[in-house]
């Protein structure tokens, strides 16, 4: 054989897994990203009764796929005083962290996608947060006003909540001792519980961080469109802008991993530990028949042949995907793919709720204002995540060294959080109306030298 | 065979965009180099199998510091600074500053040459699966042994972030 073939073959005998899951990734991913922004469509649509898009494929169903060609084929434009290099290289860094941070993450006890690395939480944290010097670099190099005041606010925006997630973080992480995706929700499974419930201050800390961070509304600001018109991405068009957008659903996915992973149960049932209730495992199965159920139902009524037969398309798919999730349930050999099938369901279900949350959240909150979104990051969050982790600190201590019950240490700490933020809040109350009795109202404050 | 390719391409990587950094007159791109220039750094920690420096490294240097150099070089206007004449006046100094210690390191090799573990013989490597977990055992050096120093320096970190923020805070 030929002698430089040999390490090739090496390398792809040890590493095939890992390539073919990269390679999925990159063909996944972008896919269900655009699927994403449908629903998000189809949810506003839905919540301000309408119909949304309905004109490409039955219920509209094939627009992203019509949304992507449109900007593949759109023109390419790139602003005569931009630096060329970094403009070029932008969107790249903001798709690439997102894409490789998804490299990091558990769908489920056989769907690792990397192998489990001894820093799995921290990596998916540190890869996604270099997205934020795509912005950066993107709204530079556009060499335009809106870009560089979107980039600015962008990277003042997530340092900000960047710190406060991270906080919130390291306290679930001191309830699980390790920082490994897998032994994050075996340790759930071991106390029986999600950590959500031990930490609600830190899930909640980490909630409203994970939104900033995302840039979503209501902390949309970077992308504020009535001010900046489309902030960092002004001068994209095309395909670059399809990579930042891209790069954004994708860190959603993200965000949403990672809150389920750590506080959320990852891929367990609700109930893992209660034996009268293992018949959720039936969920799974009987959840996505049922879907499939009621797609038949409604085929009869779709007005065009196409609508009918796609309904039943769907139906079908639903029924066979039921019946892989449904069959390890009743023949014995197979009950061994029942954990990695059911885990992989109990996880897509939980991030699509987390992702759910968002878009709800941004059909109905009104956008904050910058120096507000500044305010409540530094002075609220921050300090609330601060003590927050001193608690579950303190509760982790009275439980390993004083024998207390964690139940009893988790609720005299979360008491003790909670009461600090009503003291903040007041605080901060009291601040502000110091600085409305004293300033002139017209000034405006020179705190937000980023507001539009 | 793959190490090694893996280990010259980051290095290869990092040395060059390191010289890019340094010769390029556009602030915006010395700091895109250095950014590649610390990823590579940060991909040979991983070869050597220390993921939490690896990743310690992009948290800190590249999603921290380097996200608060160009933070600032966006607010410098790059056109006046351009034209500036930078740094020439130690050229001649800094020649030999880096001949002196480019000479210190070749000495320390050459003495070196031939002893295990030192110079350009690297020591003999542990199993992969014989390494403790890497994270654990950075921490049990940290909170253990090296208790005292850490708390030290968190000290001193603290003292100047506070003072960072007092020197920044306007006069009333």
């Amino acid at each position: 054989m030929n002698p430089t073939l040999h390490p090739v073959l090496a390398f792809l005998q040890t590493w095939w897994v890992e390539l073919v899951c990269g390679v999925v990734i990159i063909a996944v991913v972008p896919l269900v990203a655009g699927y994403l922004t449908l629903m998000e469509r189809k949810l506003m649509a839905d919540m301000q009764a309408r119909l949304g898009p309905m004109r490409v494929g039955p219920h509209g169903l094939l627009q992203p796929i019509a949304d992507a060609v449109k900007l593949l084929i759109k023109e390419d434009i790139i602003p005569d005083n931009a630096d060329k290099m970094i403009f070029w290289l932008a969107p790249v860094t903001s798709m690439t962290a997102a894409l490789t941070a998804m490299g990091g993450i558990a769908f489920g006890p056989s769907f690792l996608v990397a192998r489990d690395i001894n820093v799995g939480l921290l990596f998916v944290l540190g890869v996604s947060s270099m997205g934020l010097l795509g912005i950066m670099l993107g709204g530079w190099a556009s060499n335009s006003h809106y870009s560089i005041m979107g980039a600015l606010r962008s990277t003042a925006q997530l340092v900000s909540y960047e710190t406060a997630g991270g906080l919130a973080l390291i306290s679930g992480l001191l309830l699980a001792g390790t920082l490994k995706i897998r032994a994050i929700v075996d340790a759930q499974s071991n106390d029986g519980v999600w950590f959500v419930f031990l930490a609600p201050v830190a899930f909640f800390i980490y909630l409203v961080a994970s939104i900033a961070e995302t840039n979503r509304a209501p902390f949309d600001l970077p992308e504020a469109e009535s001010e900046l018109v489309a902030g960092y991405m002004t001068e994209f068009s095309g395909f670059r802008w399809a990579l930042y957008f891209l790069g954004e659903y994708t860190n959603m996915i993200v965000v949403g991993a990672v809150a389920t992973t750590l506080f959320l149960g990852g891929w367990l049932r609700p109930f893992p530990n209660v034996h009268w209730m293992n018949w959720l495992d039936a969920v799974p199965a009987l959840f996505t028949a049922a879907v499939g159920v009621y797609c038949v139902l409604r085929a009869g009524k779709q007005p065009v042949r196409v609508q009918i037969w796609f309904m039943w398309g769907v139906a079908l798919t639903c029924f066979a995907v039921a019946v892989v999730l449904g069959l390890p349930l009743l023949v014995a050999q197979l009950k061994f793919m029942m954990p990695g099938l059911n885990g992989a369901f109990w996880f897509l279900l939980k991030i699509s709720a987390y992702i759910y949350l968002f878009m709800w959240l941004r059909f109905t909150l009104p956008r904050y204002r910058f120096d507000q979104l500044m305010h409540l990051g530094w002075y609220i969050l921050i300090p609330l995540a601060i003590v927050n982790v001193l608690a579950v600190g303190v509760a982790t201590i009275l439980e390993l060294e004083y024998g207390w019950n964690r139940w009893l240490a988790l609720v005299v700490t979360t008491v003790f959080t909670l009461a600090a933020a009503l003291f903040l809040l007041r605080v901060n109350d009291k601040r502000a109306a110091e600085a409305s009795s004293a300033a002139p109202p017209e000034q405006p404050s020179p705190e937000d030298s980023y507001a539009g | 065979m793959l190490d090694k390719v893996i280990f010259f391409f980051f290095a290869g990587v990092a040395i060059l965009s390191a010289a890019l950094m340094v010769t390029r007159r556009n602030a915006m791109h010395s700091a895109v180099f250095l950014i590649t220039s610390l990823l590579a750094v940060a991909g040979i920690f991983l070869q050597l199998r220390a993921e939490f420096i690896f990743i310690a490294q992009i948290i800190v240097y590249v999603g921290g510091i380097m996200v608060l150099f160009i933070f600032v070089i966006m607010l410098v206007n790059l056109d006046v600074a351009l034209h500036q004449l930078k740094f020439s006046r130690q050229k001649w100094v800094a020649l030999l500053v880096t001949l002196a210690l480019a000479a210190e390191v070749g000495v320390m090799l050459w003495s070196s040459r031939g002893v295990p573990g030192q110079g350009f013989l690297l020591p003999n490597a542990v199993p992969v699966g014989q390494l403790p977990p890497n994270t654990e055992a950075l921490a049990g050096r940290l909170f253990d042994a090296y208790l005292l120093p850490f708390e030290i320096v968190s000290v001193l970190l603290l003292v100047a972030m506070v003072g960072a923020v007092v020197m920044a805070k306007k006069r009333t």
